[in-house]
């Protein structure tokens, strides 16, 4: 398999970022294609090697409403780890997207047995989380709507 | 002329001398402006004649306070720095930067202002104005790009300094390295000297004009003990200055200080006024302002002084950068001691004591810069404790 | 103190709903050149002069893109055809993308500040083999806010943009611009970045290029403070040691960082 240059597997040490992909398979997923629902369970992940995915939330009397965009390098979806393992957010694949998918279960099981490699695997989803975090709060600063709120 | 042979360096006048002085400007064609009693205080006035001069008037100083003190000396210098500063001439409050007029299709034509200016003598330039004045030489015509409103006021004026002989309690010009004897830039340079052999002014020139000044007045040639007299009386000026700043690299010490506890104390007692910047011999900002006549078609720029103090001196779209009114006295400080150097090559701060005795809580510079070293230095002793 | 110099407006378009791009030409004598990242001063008579980047320059013909936040830039942004408006400069620092010869280019702009930009990508595009590979990554708030959409030089130079809220209608990409920074193609030690828009996203990005090895000498940075006068006259821009109309806009990431970090410096 190719290895993704760069983001969540960049991050990770090359020892533990080998074993994380022996757990790995390849997926392919045709354009539009829904990856996962709001609130249904959270039992894969994925590292997206091509192509874009929406992240999206569903608002009653709209269309879902597209939060963030994943792309290439970028781990798709954490709820996985963290009970109760459902997805807080709906994905949908803009264009056809290529990943490695991994079945949540073993992962999991693997870091509980080996807290060396569950500290490596924790640690570079907590930067993700951190790192959207921090991404989301700028964009509630509004920073390029006119100045003192609202549009002109 | 007296007529009798001297050394061109230097000459001795006395009053008669000085009211030859004022004429003689005058009869150049020259605007003399120089220090008065007027209203409680001694300002900067145009004068006509010695009588004018504060013969016979001192100040006292301190925080907050100004009085005006009768002498039984006589003397006419024996003042320091009142409310105003040569700045109020050379970069006036107020003045018409251009004017702009748009014809029916809508053309537009610009003017810059050529409104004449007076040919200045200034009678009286303390050494630390004779300074402020070289700061704002640097700043506002020292760049790659020169302010033509102050170049024309200043390249025609004429600067008579005057050595100081009695600093007054807010006085710091030996920390600022700028006074009390006199540093270059003059045309003529006096000293005041009052003694048993009576009442004079040592004179020297700094220019061309000046030795064509000089010549032309009623002067003798300067004599040794009026000499070694008026090197003494600025000499002992030197040691009875009424304040000092820490002897320390200002700039370094501004610089390591921005988020010093100091700055909330001294904002919890500063008003935000702006007097410190308004009487400061120094500083420079502008604000502009556009108008417009009746019809539409005649717009003027004018500029006029602006205070870092203002809440809106910085304000962008979004709102004023600094808000707090701490922010805006550590601007107006650090700037003073400490960026100045950054962006002009010099301390912007010469030791006048203005901004002290001006501002209406009694903040003083010094003592802010002391309580900064101060407080550094404890910081430091805890780190390496 | 500079005086204004007449310009013609000889083109006016509405870019977004708040921002119009207006083409200047001399009426007589034409200004010394701009570079990319320099501003000028523009006077809208009667009523004031505002800074305003170059968003293109083409001989002695202007451009600059003007989003209304008040009296200044509204006047500007109304103007009409055939109208004269004043201008002063050129003013303040340049990108100096010559300094980045033979490096990754990438290129960061949120909001309008992809108007001082524009001109540095097209310079970058205009000789291409002075350059690695040239990534330009543009932040917006809605897809209606985009500037120059459809320009041919975003084709030519690939860019990628986000914005941080999405009708249905769009199919591109949403979130914070530096999170573009993942899919950009550049090698951090061989890159030379060049970084305009708020404040907090200079600060965000910037920081994020160097958390990926990108020297912080090879980052220039472009910042807004108030300016009167253009000249560093007037004292309004000042940030803490810099006059940014004369040591800025455009600043070494070395150098603004720790001025940025001071709060109300
Ligand atoms: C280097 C540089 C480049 C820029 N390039 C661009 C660009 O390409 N496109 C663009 O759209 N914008 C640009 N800007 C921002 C633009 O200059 C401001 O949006 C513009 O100055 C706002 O002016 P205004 O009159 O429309 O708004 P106002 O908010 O009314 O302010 C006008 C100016 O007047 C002063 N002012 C306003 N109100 C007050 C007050 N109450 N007290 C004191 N002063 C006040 C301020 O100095 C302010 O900058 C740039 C800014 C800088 C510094
Ligand atoms: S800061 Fe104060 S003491 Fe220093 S030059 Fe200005 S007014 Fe004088
Ligand atoms: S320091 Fe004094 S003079 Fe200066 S703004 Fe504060 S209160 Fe006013």
């Amino acid at each position: 398999m190719s290895v993704v240059r760069h983001g969540f597997l960049g991050a990770l040490a090359p020892g533990h970022r080998d074993r994380l992909l022996t757990f790995a398979r390849e997926a392919c997923f045709p354009a539009e294609t829904r990856v996962f629902e709001e609130a249904g369970a959270a039992d894969r992940f994925w590292l997206i090697r091509s192509g874009l995915v929406a992240l999206d939330i569903h608002v009653p009397g709209r269309r879902a409403a597209v939060v963030e965009t994943l792309g290439e390098g970028d781990l798709l979806g954490w709820s996985w780890m963290f009970e109760p393992y459902r997805w807080h957010l709906g994905a949908r694949c803009h264009a056809a997207v290529t990943a490695y998918e991994f079945d949540a279960e073993p992962v999991r099981l693997a870091c509980a047995e080996d807290p060396a490699f569950g500290l490596a695997v924790t640690r570079c989803v907590a930067e993700v989380i951190a790192r959207r975090l921090k991404a989301t709060r700028t964009r509630l600063l509004d920073l390029y709507g006119f100045p003192g709120g609202g549009t002109p | 002329m007296t007529g009798c042979e001297r050394d061109s360096a230097d000459a001795v006048i006395d009053k008669d001398g000085m009211d030859a002085l004022i004429t003689i400007l005058a009869a150049r064609g020259r605007t003399v402006v120089g220090p008065t009693v007027r209203d409680g205080a001694i300002i900067l006035a145009e004068i006509s004649g010695g009588a004018e001069l504060p013969y016979g008037w001192g100040v006292e100083l301190e925080a907050g306070r100004y009085r005006l003190v009768a002498r039984d000396d006589g003397a006419a210098f024996a003042h320091s720095a009142g409310p105003q500063s040569w700045k109020t001439f050379l970069h006036p409050p107020r003045v018409r930067e251009w004017s702009a007029d748009r014809d029916a299709d809508g053309t537009i034509v610009v003017t810059a202002d050529d409104t004449p200016v007076p040919a200045y003598a200034f009678l009286g330039v303390r050494p630390c104005d004779l300074r402020a004045i070289a700061v704002q030489d640097r700043v506002l015509t020292g760049g790659r790009y020169g302010d033509s409103a102050y170049r024309r006021r200043r390249d025609g004026a004429f600067l008579v300094a005057v050595e100081c002989t009695e600093p007054g309690a807010t006085c710091f010009c030996v920390s600022m390295e700028t006074g009390p004897a006199v540093g270059p830039g003059y045309d003529l340079a006096l000293t005041e000297v009052l003694d048993g052999d009576g009442h004079r002014f040592l004179v020297r020139a700094g220019s061309g004009e000046g030795a064509a000044v000089l010549a032309e007045l009623p002067s003798r040639a300067a004599d040794s003990a009026t000499r070694s007299a008026a090197r003494d009386r600025v000499a002992e000026a030197a040691d009875r200055m009424g304040r000092t700043m820490p002897l320390v690299d200002l700039r370094t010490l501004m610089r390591e200080t921005l988020d010093a506890e100091r700055w909330n104390d001294v904002t919890s007692r500063c008003l935000t006024c702006g007097n410190c910047t308004m009487v400061c011999p120094t500083c420079f900002c502008t604000t502009v302002e556009d108008v417009t006549d009746l019809t539409g078609d005649h717009a003027e720029r004018w500029r006029h002084w602006e205070s870092c103090f203002d809440r809106d001196f910085t304000h962008v779209p979004t709102g004023p950068v600094r808000d707090s009114p701490r922010s805006r006295y550590r601007q107006w400080a650090t700037h003073k001691l400490g960026t100045w150097y950054d962006q002009f090559g010099s301390s912007g701060c010469v030791g006048c004591g203005r901004c002290i005795v001006w501002c209406p809580v009694g903040i003083d510079i010094t003592e802010e810069a002391h309580a900064l070293n101060r407080e550094r230095g404890r910081s430091t002793a805890q780190e390496a404790g | 103190m500079t005086v204004p110099v007449p310009y013609r407006v000889v083109a006016h378009r509405v870019d977004t709903p708040d921002t119009a791009t207006i083409v200047l030409e001399p009426a007589d004598a034409a200004l010394p050149p701009f570079a990319p990242g320099q501003f000028a001063m523009v006077y809208a008579f009667g009523v004031g002069d505002i800074p305003l980047s170059v968003c293109d320059i083409d001989g002695p013909r202007l451009a600059h893109t003007v989003r209304t936040v008040g009296a200044v830039s509204g006047a500007l942004h109304d103007v009409r055809i055939g109208r004269t408006v004043g201008v002063r400069g050129p003013f303040g620092t340049g990108w100096e993308l010559s300094e980045a010869e033979g490096r990754d280019l990438v290129v960061v702009a949120g909001g309008i500040g992809l108007a001082p930009l524009r001109p540095l990508v097209l310079a970058a595009l205009a000789t291409p083999e002075r350059y690695r590979r040239l990534n330009v990554l543009i932040g917006g708030r809605t897809p209606d806010d985009l500037l120059y959409c459809g320009e041919p030089w975003q084709a030519a130079a690939g860019v990628r943009v986000t914005v941080d809220r999405a009708g249905p209608a769009w199919t591109g990409e949403v979130g914070l611009v530096t999170t573009l920074i993942d899919r950009a193609d550049f090698e951090p030690p061989r890159t030379a970045a060049f970084i305009c828009g708020p404040e907090p996203m200079i600060r965000a990005t910037a920081a994020d290029l160097v958390h990926r090895g990108v020297d912080p000498d090879r980052i220039r940075v472009s910042l807004e403070r108030t300016m009167h006068c253009g000249t560093g006259h007037c004292g309004h821009c000042q940030l803490g040691p810099l006059l940014l109309c004369r040591d800025g806009p455009v600043v070494g990431w070395t150098r603004a960082e720790p001025l940025l970090m001071v709060r109300e410096l």
